[in-house]
């Protein structure tokens, strides 16, 4: 067991230090101008396309550098690392590890400069938690693929220039139903793709609902074999995947709440004198470490190169947990204010985006009890 | 960085799960817990004799020479089979010993309790079930070179067991006026006030001090001179709880994992359930964030001593708050049975009742952190 870092990780730590010095955007929430200088900087520094490999234009980042780069941006609260989150962390990756030669020309020099946008096609209507089952058809005519059916929850597709998207290529139901899907790289602008925006309860419009009526996609845009779809999607998250972005974030919620609680009254005093609302904080405090030091050591694993767990699902659900345990807290410290639109207001309503994202809570007690305790399957 | 074990951390948690599977199964953990000396004197001996007892001391005295991520994986195994022992007092004893005594002090009484020839423990808490320094009330009477106790000591760990006692006492008014002294079961002046506990496998009783005498050779570093010792012993205290509750709340999520298994209703494993399959899931998510709350505070106390009190008390906090839950949400996933005498489970509920306040419960710990973050 060792917590220190060698010198050429320190090394790393400082000069990600002095490139935030430089770069970090003045405004929270900066402005647009300088969110494209900063997606600039990143580019130049050749840090978009960290994790991907240097043969491929990437950066070749180690995984310790990937937890540090997260830990320092995440700590300055940075912007995210490039404006298309879902081509750099897992299109990419993808395309590099199952694309063909012309795909990979295609794709990926585009990607790392930031030029195109991509949107994912998981969901469907009545997909959610249980993927696998995705129903979204596509049938090979001559050299393309004929698609029918629709996405939702797509993030972004409004803004996007590809999907990248999963179909359903083998409907015999006596196959296992992970085996009939493919995946596409999809041009967003096929004739036949209508994209419906579907307005989230905060009022902020990021996700939609994506149709495909007859969509005819040349079968060069297939990635990788037909019914390798599944494998695509695991593989993909096979990143770092410590998730100490999302552990210093909840340090930097804590720290707002604590201001919070600095900044508010219950009988007449600062709420933060109340032993009750400092015990809620220091409550928080204690799983937000075990969330870091949890992260630490699925990355151990990974760097030990022991096979990747479902482990991840423990962190999703002790995020899950924090989201609703610090925002019933500032709603309380709020009081009568919590009736009235504004900052903490609206995040308390925009967690549960979080929380659901990527699977349900109920659902990471599924493959906690399923797959790690051996309990039957439902 | 690398937050895991090596590879003879690993062998040792093997040989001591082992030792405790073969010797002592839960059959056995009730037997033992049923006579009055509440542990088996030959496995105590096997113990010393295997290395486990001092662990953490030097091996100039006799110890094992090795660290407190070393002792935290006996502590786990310990703690998952519900072995009935003086272990957990012990070694606190031996630490806190090595800590603040002088070698004179060392040389005479820690190869003894490595070898298990001798049982300690320490006594710091009084009526006020207060553990920082103002709970400390008992007043040493200044005598020649000495000084005097009277008093009582509450919630001693094996305060039956124990032959020798490091007792925490104040010697002036202030928060730092503390001293700590050494006296032994048989001193005149010396009683011991057992309480039958609700957990049978772990001891505690009340020490009662009428005049007894501790000599200048008895006092663990200068008179008035131990506060920050005993601040440390508070937080290796915190961990070798935290350590043994962990390992409690394994042992208890794989018994109730198993009877959700083979407990069949409505035609299938009750495990099916979801309302049956996602509380064993939360158990677990607090096994997770315990052993890296519990391990990192043990790496801390071996290599990062400034970062001790925070660590200690984020796994203090989390473990007390998690041994609680586990405790009662594995009877009501029993049910029925879980209400018996003959099932189990029912040893882990009442090893919560032990764990969690022993060294600070959950309010304590939380309020600490709340000091220490400045909040």
């Amino acid at each position: 067991m060792d917590f220190h870092f060698t010198e050429a990780e320190q090394a790393f730590r400082a000069e990600v230090r002095a490139f935030l010095d430089e770069h970090l955007p003045e405004n929270d929430p900066p402005t647009e101008t300088e969110i494209e200088r900063w997606n600039h900087a990143l580019g130049e520094k050749g840090w978009l396309g960290f994790h991907w490999p240097k043969e491929h234009g990437g950066y070749g980042g180690t995984l310790i550098e990937q937890f540090i780069l997260k830990e320092e941006c995440s700590a300055r609260r940075a912007p995210p690392l490039g404006s298309d989150f879902m081509g750099l962390t897992w299109v990419g990756p993808s395309i590099i590890m199952h694309g063909t030669k012309e795909q990979q020309g295609e794709f990926l020099p585009e990607l790392l400069a930031g030029d195109s946008v991509w949107c994912t096609g998981y969901s469907e209507p009545d997909i959610g938690s249980d993927l696998a089952g995705l129903q979204c058809r596509a049938v090979r005519d001559g050299d393309e693929y004929v698609v029918n059916g629709s996405k939702i929850w797509t993030t972004l597709a409004h803004k996007a220039k590809y999907i990248f998207l999963m179909v359903r290529t083998e409907s015999d139901a006596s196959k296992s139903k992970y085996k009939g899907i493919t995946c596409l790289l999809t041009p967003m602008d096929l004739p036949g793709i209508e994209v419906r925006p579907i307005p989230a309860l905060t009022g902020v419009h990021s996700f939609n609902q994506v149709f495909f009526n007859d969509v005819r996609v040349p079968v060069e845009s297939r990635l990788g074999e037909e019914g390798q779809g599944w494998m695509v999607v695991v593989r993909a998250l096979a990143n770092e995947r410590s998730g100490i972005s999302e552990a210093t974030e909840k340090r930097r919620h804590l720290d707002d709440l604590i201001e919070l609680a600095q900044t508010t009254e219950r009988k007449g005093r600062p709420a933060l004198e109340d032993p009750s609302v400092r015990r809620s904080l220091a409550g928080f405090q204690a799983k937000i470490s075990a969330m870091r030091l949890n992260g630490m050591r699925y990355l151990t694993k990974q760097l030990r190169g022991e096979p990747a767990g479902t482990e991840t699902s423990v962190n999703k659900l002790l995020r899950g947990q924090l989201e609703h345990d610090m925002w019933n807290l500032s709603n309380g410290l709020l009081g009568s204010h919590a009736q009235a639109e504004g900052r903490w207001q609206l995040g308390s309503l925009g967690y549960h985006g979080t929380v659901i994202g990527g699977g349900t809570p109920n659902i990471q007690r599924n493959i906690i009890g399923e797959r790690i305790l051996g309990l039957p399957k439902d | 960085m690398d937050f895991g074990f090596s590879e003879e951390q690993d062998l040792l948690r093997q040989q001591v799960r082992k030792f405790l599977d073969d010797n002592c199964p839960l059959e056995r953990v009730r037997e033992i817990a049923e006579t009055p000396a509440g542990y088996a004197p030959e496995q105590w001996k096997q113990l010393g004799e295997l290395g486990f007892l001092g662990l953490v001391l030097p091996e100039e005295y006799g110890g094992a020479g090795l660290g407190w991520v070393d002792l935290v994986v006996l502590l786990e195994e310990t703690g998952r089979s519900l072995f009935p022992s003086p272990l957990v007092s012990t070694t606190l004893a031996g630490a806190l010993l090595c800590e603040a005594g002088n070698d004179a002090q060392k040389k005479r009484w820690l190869p003894g309790l490595a070898e298990g020839s001798l049982i300690g423990t320490v006594a710091v808490l009084e009526e006020s079930d207060c553990g920082s320094p103002e709970g400390i009330r008992l007043r040493g009477e200044p005598d020649g070179d000495g000084f005097v106790l009277r008093g009582e000591k509450h919630f001693v760990v094996d305060a039956g067991q124990a032959q020798l006692f490091v007792i925490a006492f104040r010697t002036g008014d202030g928060p730092d006026a503390l001293s700590l002294g050494l006296v032994e079961s048989t001193a005149p002046g010396v009683r011991v006030e057992e309480t039958r506990p609700l957990d049978r496998t772990k001891r505690v009783g009340t020490l009662h001090l009428d005049g007894v005498r501790i000599g200048a050779d008895a006092l663990l570093g200068p008179a008035g001179g131990a506060a920050a010792a005993l601040a440390a012993h508070m937080d290796r205290g915190a961990v070798a709880v935290t350590a043994e509750a962990l390992g409690s709340i394994e042992g208890v999520l794989d018994l109730t994992v198993q009877f959700a298994k083979d407990r069949i209703q409505f035609g299938q494993p009750i495990g099916h359930f979801q309302g049956v399959k996602h509380p064993l899931a939360e158990i677990y998510v607090d096994v997770e964030c315990l052993k890296s709350l519990c391990w990192y505070a043990a790496w801390a106390l071996d290599d990062s001593p400034e970062e001790v009190p925070q660590a200690a008390s984020e796994a203090k906090a989390f473990g007390a708050v998690a041994i609680t839950r586990a405790g009662i949400d594995a009877i009501q996933l029993h049910g029925a049975v879980g209400y018996t005498e003959e099932y189990d489970v029912q040893l882990y509920l009442k090893r919560s009742k032990w764990s969690r306040p022993l060294y600070g419960d959950e309010d304590h710990h939380h309020d600490r952190l709340a000091e220490l973050g400045g909040y």
